[in-house]
């Protein structure tokens, strides 16, 4: 999707602010919720990687830019277990409002079911052998999908190099969306900074990206 | 990175809510949380990096298979090196890493990312104006020198090898991993020597 999460190449962000001895985590909330991460996120957990990817990026533009790096998690991990039927948001507002009104609420004893089991993922068919050797030049293809993508917006209908294999791997565009992994093989690409920026390119750059065999078309000679 | 103390107390409440419920449904417990919070604080950051990087400089045969594939690290007892890449920079090639799309990092190595490296003015910028960037960092990469930049789209995860320093030949391997640096790592600083005198003195 043409999110603001697809930020290669924007302007107006100003300096890279940096900070001195930083600490891992700036509240120990923060430290929970990476935590709920690592417990919730996988294959066969809660949700996959590709799946909290996809949830951060449809936050709303306006919510995204507003949030601190964890408040984005949070809000990911939040949409994605409505999403998949484990919690509702009236159950979630329910507790906000009952642990603002008495911080040490001792919510009633649970009704202990089994959490839901992980959605299953439709089959995939293996992954067909690579259409690209290293060296062969390519096009990204110059497309616009409106759910989760790994193609910046940045290098679509761009001219590269095919620079490295790595094998096959899960599609983030199907998997994200619970649609199955259907592995592809993922190369890296190289691109001159000109192709990608023209005129306004610094001299002498590249950028290399990678990206998964349906993003690309063999360049014409 | 917008970070308005003023919206801590609800997002504070909002993450205690979605716990207490996690836990009733049995997804997840409170001391699993705790574990999980005791291994990042347990986390040595970028030394496994610089672990790697000094052995590379000392041991051409390790470097070589490093470079061939990021797995190596395995050697030096360190998991988690099956998705990574490690590039090096040379007097005429500098790389940088950059995920333009969230934040992906080679933990493996280098531990959990800075908030500079996760900043939108950081993904923003570093792939069309990495010298401007780096300039920022006190880096100044002359014109002569390609600088490769590195957008981790997918889940490979890439390391840079950062030149050894000039005067660093007699410094055992141990006192170069000392030398080492996460920035340098990421490719937003060079490795230096502790002081210039030692330069002259070597």
């Amino acid at each position: 999707m043409h999110g603001v999460h697809d930020l290669g190449g924007m302007h107006g962000f100003g300096p890279v602010a940096r900070e001195e001895n930083e600490p891992l985590f700036h509240a120990a909330w923060e430290a929970r919720v990476c935590a709920f991460e690592e417990i919730l996120c996988g294959d066969d957990r809660s949700f996959t990687l590709d799946a909290f990817r996809a949830g951060i990026e449809r936050m709303a533009p306006a919510n995204y830019l507003r949030a601190s790096y964890y408040e984005r998690w949070l809000a990911s991990i939040e949409s994605n277990l409505i999403h998949e039927g484990v919690l509702t948001n009236d159950e979630l507002e329910a507790r906000i409002d009952l642990l603002r009104r008495d911080p040490d609420a001792v919510p009633p004893p649970a009704v202990v079911a089994p959490p839901p089991a992980p959605r299953a993922q439709p089959p995939s068919p293996p992954a067909a052998a690579p259409s690209f050797m290293v060296g062969d030049a390519v096009m990204t293809r110059n497309v616009h999908p409106t759910g989760h993508t790994r193609l910046p917006r940045y290098a679509r209908g761009k001219r590269g190099v095919i620079q490295r294999l790595h094998g096959a791997q899960t599609f983030p565009d199907t998997n994200a969306h619970g649609l199955g992994a259907h592995p592809q093989p993922l190369y890296t690409v190289q691109f001159p900074a000109r192709e990608l920026w023209g005129e306004s390119a610094e001299p002498g750059q590249s950028v290399s990206l990678d990206l998964w065999e349906s993003y690309l078309e063999r360049a014409p000679n | 990175m917008a970070n308005d103390p003023e919206q801590e107390p609800y997002v504070a409440l909002r993450a205690k809510a979605l716990e207490s419920l996690l836990i009733e449904k049995g997804l997840l417990t409170a001391e699993a949380v705790d574990e999980h919070i005791r291994e990042f604080e347990q986390d040595i950051g970028p030394l496994n990096g610089a672990r790697v990087v000094a052995r590379a400089w000392v041991d051409p045969g390790f470097k070589a298979r490093l470079l061939q594939a990021g797995a190596a690290i395995g050697e030096l007892g360190i998991p988690g090196g099956g998705n990574l890449v490690v590039v090096e920079n040379t007097p005429a090639e500098h790389h940088l890493v950059v995920c333009t799309l969230c934040s992906c990092y080679p933990w493996a190595v280098l531990g959990l990312p800075p908030t500079w490296y996760k900043s939108f003015a950081y993904r923003s910028r570093a792939v069309i104006e990495p010298r401007a960037v780096l300039r920022e960092f006190g880096l100044e990469i002359p014109d002569g020198v390609t600088i490769h930049v590195h957008d981790s789209s997918a889940e490979v995860r890439y390391m840079v090898l950062p030149e050894r320093p000039a005067g660093s030949e007699r410094l055992s391997e141990a006192a170069l991993a000392a030398l080492v640096t996460r920035d340098a790592m990421i490719g937003v600083a060079k490795v230096a020597m502790p002081d210039a005198a030692a330069v002259a003195a070597g």
